[in-house]
């Protein structure tokens, strides 16, 4: 506590002011006094009274120093003048503060709010208890390693399995909510009884289901998601116990899920049900695949264990059942579900922020190099007048700081501004697909990654420097002219620098280029239609209509006509899944081919006879479906070109039968074949896809697609008016346009982000680059204006002039860019992942940023080379 | 052997708390003379050393300094003892009768040697 007091005291004693130094003085000879006159007093000659009086002090000056040392900090003492010093000096060169403080603060700014996305993804925990514990299940087939697994399969997973505490299963699920004004489609889960337990979450109001709530008899309960009891029950506990219609089902609301808890595989779920085997008839199905497993794995076991485990079950029920033929069973760190899709690409942001900081660092040591050689004299002045070389380092280090400490300033202020900016960008849509991302914060540990960046950062800037003032004798600094030499010396050093930035930039143009040309090559990938002028809205069908297939498709038709009559609307076609959304499955068979029980899986939708005219597809044979091809007639079916060419090599499929794998399917006639068609992600192979004709073989849910002549966003609410004034318990959701659709798929959206991004970081990497090009060629002709001057003097042309720095330049630069372009090749390697129909190592990217990056480089070191030519010879040589 | 010791580290502090206690409120000068007389001259002090030794007391709230005059009219910085200073002051001199106590008994030569 005392010596904390005397800590506190001494640290008032920094500041400044001579008070206390006069009052010592006051002491000190008032005390030297008393002790002269009594000096005298005993008989001494008044100089020997002195003398003695002053030698048993100990000295006047040393006592003062050493109270002064305790009166404060020593070391504290010097780093604030040492600061003050360096703040004065910065703002005695504004242009130079500012320009080192904005390049390095856009350097960090960058890497630290790409880092806090990296922190909410990659190192922040999920919100479940021990998430390294959790693993997803997935069945396996060929083409598809993470598909659904059955019910039956799940509990025979559940029951045989020797690796997992408990095994659970959820499925994300759009239910229809019964309100006072008709219908709504909500975010919706059904999980079984154990979910939550097996997460590790507690409802913070009301209980979790008990074990059994899933079995068919229970009573249905629903849990709520925390924003939909704020949202519905404006957060009031009495929403306890009350009961909501979803999907037709009354549900008893037994609980409130807590505010952080997320779950992006369901999507943004409102309301959690329990999964009951009878809430779809697709459960009792062993070849229904419809759910996702979720498992804790048992203490010690690894997720390589349990895989093994869970396929050695998956080979037992294979030979069991044959509709499990072909079906391997895998395990999946849930961490890596959830973000491992975002994972290499914020690596690679991640990479690209650092690559973007390390030039801006590099631009800064330049100028402060350039700088420290200005001040040579100062320093050779400083130490000829005892400065020690460690305080004369210390000099540099304080610079260093204060301008690191700007720069991280204003990098943390921006970066939060860049954070702000970039959620923004990613939309509602992705945010629910990444609902880790609301977690985004500038945290302790964000701050912790900004504080080690400003030192690395601090430490470059400092030991350049003071390193550099070391090399030659300090005193040759003090000699008039010797600034020739040292001219030398850096021009050498900051031209590496120079070589190092422009490598650098070549890398992140690379990587833009390539990310930009995956993306674009994305959005123009052929996808069998027109997206443009589309508008399409989701449906589900009322309570009324459900099960009942002539009701349903008398429904759709109703719809179907009082859409195509809306002014704009040129066509109208329905599909149970829209393009660009993968969809369900079926194993087919054709008659007259060879079978024997394989799974032939295609993919499968219900669609109008309006689909493919609306979308423009291209129809190849045969016709599209006709309003006459209803329950009344045989089954007719159309296939795309992909399904042709697998299941029908060298045959004209049209007119020819195919049925389902089923033992009770009827045969289906081919009637027609088009061109592919996107249905699935945009950076995938078209899987082969059979349509069936909506009218013989309906669904309660599906989308309407409207073609527009134009405006096609404007009438999405037209669209939905239309459709409630049929009757008000139809539940429209959904409004997009198929652009908007496309825009946001997983995978252009993840390509746009990716391009836009780095492309920014290349291009401040390119403004950064040249502008540290120039500089050096610029301070090259500064420190040459004599060496100019003398040559031009003796004869020498502009053109000569021109063409050595010129010379010097694009030494440089062809360095650069070579050095650059080496690295890029290695470095695309790993951008292989992201990248949608480029190679790694495409030619005309190098080629095109090898060309954008010299001609920028010229013309920044054409600016100096001018200034160099039309030195005056006789200036020149005055100068100086 | 020196006729005249050194002051042991650390013994200062206690030495200056104990010659204000005696004397009341007392000059820095006046300070050093005393613990000189005290020690019958067998101490040297380094008058010097005294200034940064009361700073650090007055830093720790030990003592507290005014300006005053002196008995030969002399305007000097008078020290006095506050309360802390009195409680550090009884703590040490316990402490350091302690410690010489037990040195004692083992350089006593009628110690009970084994």
């Amino acid at each position: 506590m005392k010596r904390f007091r005397a800590w506190l005291v001494r640290l008032a004693g920094l500041r400044p002011g001579g008070r206390r130094d006069r009052e010592l003085t006051d002491e000190i000879e008032a005390n030297l006094q008393m002790h002269i006159d009594d000096n005298l007093r005993s008989g001494m000659p008044p100089e020997q009274a002195r003398r003695h009086a002053i030698l048993k002090l100990g000295g006047v000056e040393p006592t003062k120093e050493a109270y002064r040392d305790r009166g404060t900090i020593p070391f504290l003492e010097n780093l604030m003048r040492d600061t003050r010093f360096a703040i004065r000096h910065l703002r005695k060169n504004p242009g130079f503060a500012c320009t080192a403080v904005l390049v390095l603060g856009v350097g960090m700014s960058a890497s630290v709010a790409i880092f806090a996305f990296v922190d909410a993804t990659l190192i922040k925990p999920l919100p479940y208890r021990n998430p390294a514990g959790l693993v997803g299940l997935f069945e396996t087939v060929q083409f598809c390693p993470r598909c659904p697994l059955s019910y039956p399969d799940y509990l025979d997973w559940k029951k045989l399995n020797k690796v997992f505490t408990a095994v659970d299963a959820f499925e994300g699920n759009g239910l229809t909510l019964r309100t006072d004004s008709g219908a709504e489609v909500v975010g919706g889960a059904l999980v079984t009884a154990g979910f939550f337990k097996t997460l590790g979450v507690a409802p913070v109001l009301g209980r979790d289901f008990r074990a059994g709530e899933d079995s068919p008899a229970a009573p249905r309960t629903v849990i709520l998601s925390y924003a939909a009891w704020q949202k519905r029950y404006a957060g009031n506990a009495a929403a306890l116990g009350q009961t909501v219609t979803l999907n037709g089902d009354p549900s008893v609301i037994i609980g409130v899920l807590p505010q952080d808890f997320h779950f992006a595989a369901t999507g943004p779920a409102e309301f959690w049900t329990a999964l009951h085997t009878t809430s779809n008839s697709c459960y009792p199905q062993r070849g229904c695949h419809s759910l996702h497993g979720l498992a804790r794995l048992r203490d010690g076991v690894s997720v390589q264990t349990a895989d093994a485990n869970i396929k050695l079950i998956a080979g037992e029920l294979e030979k069991e059942y044959p509709s499990n033929r072909g079906q391997g069973g895998s395990v999946i760190s849930f961490t890596e579900l959830e973000v491992g899709r975002i994972r290499p690409i914020l690596i690679v942001l991640l990479c690209g922020s650092g690559l973007l900081l390390l030039i801006a660092s590099v631009n800064v040591t330049s100028l402060v190099l350039v700088r420290a050689e200005s001040r040579r004299r100062e320093m050779a002045v400083r130490s000829a007048l005892g400065g020690s070389r460690a305080r004369l380092a210390g000099q540099f280090v304080t610079e260093a700081v204060v301008l690191v400490a700007a720069s991280a300033t204003l990098g943390l202020v921006s970066a939060k501004w860049l954070m702000r900016l970039l959620i923004g960008l990613i939309g509602a849509d992705q945010m629910a697909a990444m609902p880790f991302l609301y977690g985004l914060s500038l945290n302790l540990r964000v701050l912790a990654f900004a504080a080690a960046i400003s030192v690395a950062a601090a430490a470059v800037l400092s030991i350049a420097p003071a390193w550099r003032s070391f090399l030659p004798d300090l005193r040759k600094g003090l000699a008039e002219g010797s600034r020739g030499s040292a001219g030398t010396t850096w021009r050498r050093f900051g031209a590496n620098l120079v070589v190092l930035e422009l490598a650098t930039a070549v890398v992140l143009l690379v990587g833009a280029g390539l990310l930009g040309k995956s993306f674009y090559r994305l959005l123009h990938v052929d996808m069998g239609m027109q997206p443009d002028h589309l508008a399409t809205l989701r449906i589900a069908e009322p309570d009324a209509t459900r099960g009942n297939n002539a009701k349903v498709v008398a429904l759709a038709r109703e719809m179907i006509s009082r859409t195509a009559s809306l002014p704009g609307v040129q066509s109208v076609g329905i599909s149970t899944t829209l393009p660009v959304h993968g969809g369900n499955t079926m194993w087919i068979r054709v008659l007259g081919h060879a079978f024997h029980g394989e799974h032939n899986e295609v993919g499968y939708r219900e669609v109008s006879s309006g689909y493919f005219t609306t979308l423009h597809a291209k129809l190849l044979r045969g016709r599209y479906f006709t309003e006459a091809d209803d329950a009344s007639k045989p089954p007719v079916v159309i296939i795309d070109r992909a399904l042709a060419e697998k299941y029908f090599p060298g045959e004209n499929p049209v007119g020819m039968q195919m049925a389902y794998s089923g033992a009770t399917s009827p045969p289906m006639q081919v009637v027609g074949i088009v061109e592919d068609i996107k249905e699935g992600a945009l950076d995938e192979t078209t899987w082969p896809t059979l349509y069936v004709a909506f009218n013989q073989d309906p669904d309660d849910h599906f989308s309407l697609i409207v073609r527009a002549s134009n405006g096609e966003q404007a009438l999405l609410p037209t669209l939905a008016a239309a459709i409630r004034r049929i009757d008000p318990g139809i539940a429209t959701f959904d409004p997009r346009t198929m652009r908007g659709i496309i825009d946001n798929t997983p995978a252009a959206y993840l390509h746009r982000c990716s391009a836009w991004l780095v492309g920014g970081f290349a291009f401040l990497a390119l403004l950064l680059g040249t502008a540290g090009l120039y500089g050096v060629i610029a301070y090259s002709v500064s420190t040459r204006t004599r060496e100019i001057g003398v040559r031009m003097a003796l004869g020498a042309q502009r053109g000569t002039v021109y063409r050595l720095i010129l010379k010097e330049a694009g030494w440089l630069i062809a360095s650069g860019i070579a050095i650059g372009l080496g690295c890029s090749v290695a470095a695309a390697t790993l951008l292989r992942d992201l990248l949608f129909g480029v190679r790694s190592a495409d030619p005309e990217i190098l080629m095109g940023v090898a060309v954008v990056l010299g001609v920028a480089a010229l013309l920044a070191s054409y600016i100096p080379a001018r200034r160099a030519a039309s030195v005056n010879p006789v200036d020149a040589l005055r100068a100086e | 052997m020196n006729d005249k010791t050194d002051i042991w580290q650390g013994t200062l502090a206690l030495m200056v708390l104990k010659t204000i206690e005696s004397m009341g409120p007392l000059h820095g000068y006046g300070i050093a003379r005393r613990i000189e007389q005290t020690s019958g001259n067998l101490l040297s002090l380094n008058y010097g050393t005294l200034y940064p030794a009361l700073l650090k007391l007055e830093q720790e709230g030990c003592i507290a300094s005014e300006w005053g005059v002196s008995e030969n009219n002399r305007k000097a910085k008078f020290y006095k003892l506050t309360r802390t200073g009195r409680r550090q002051l009884a703590k040490e001199a316990r402490d350091w009768q302690q410690a010489t106590a037990i040195l004692a008994r083992f350089l006593s030569p009628s110690g009970d040697a084994a």
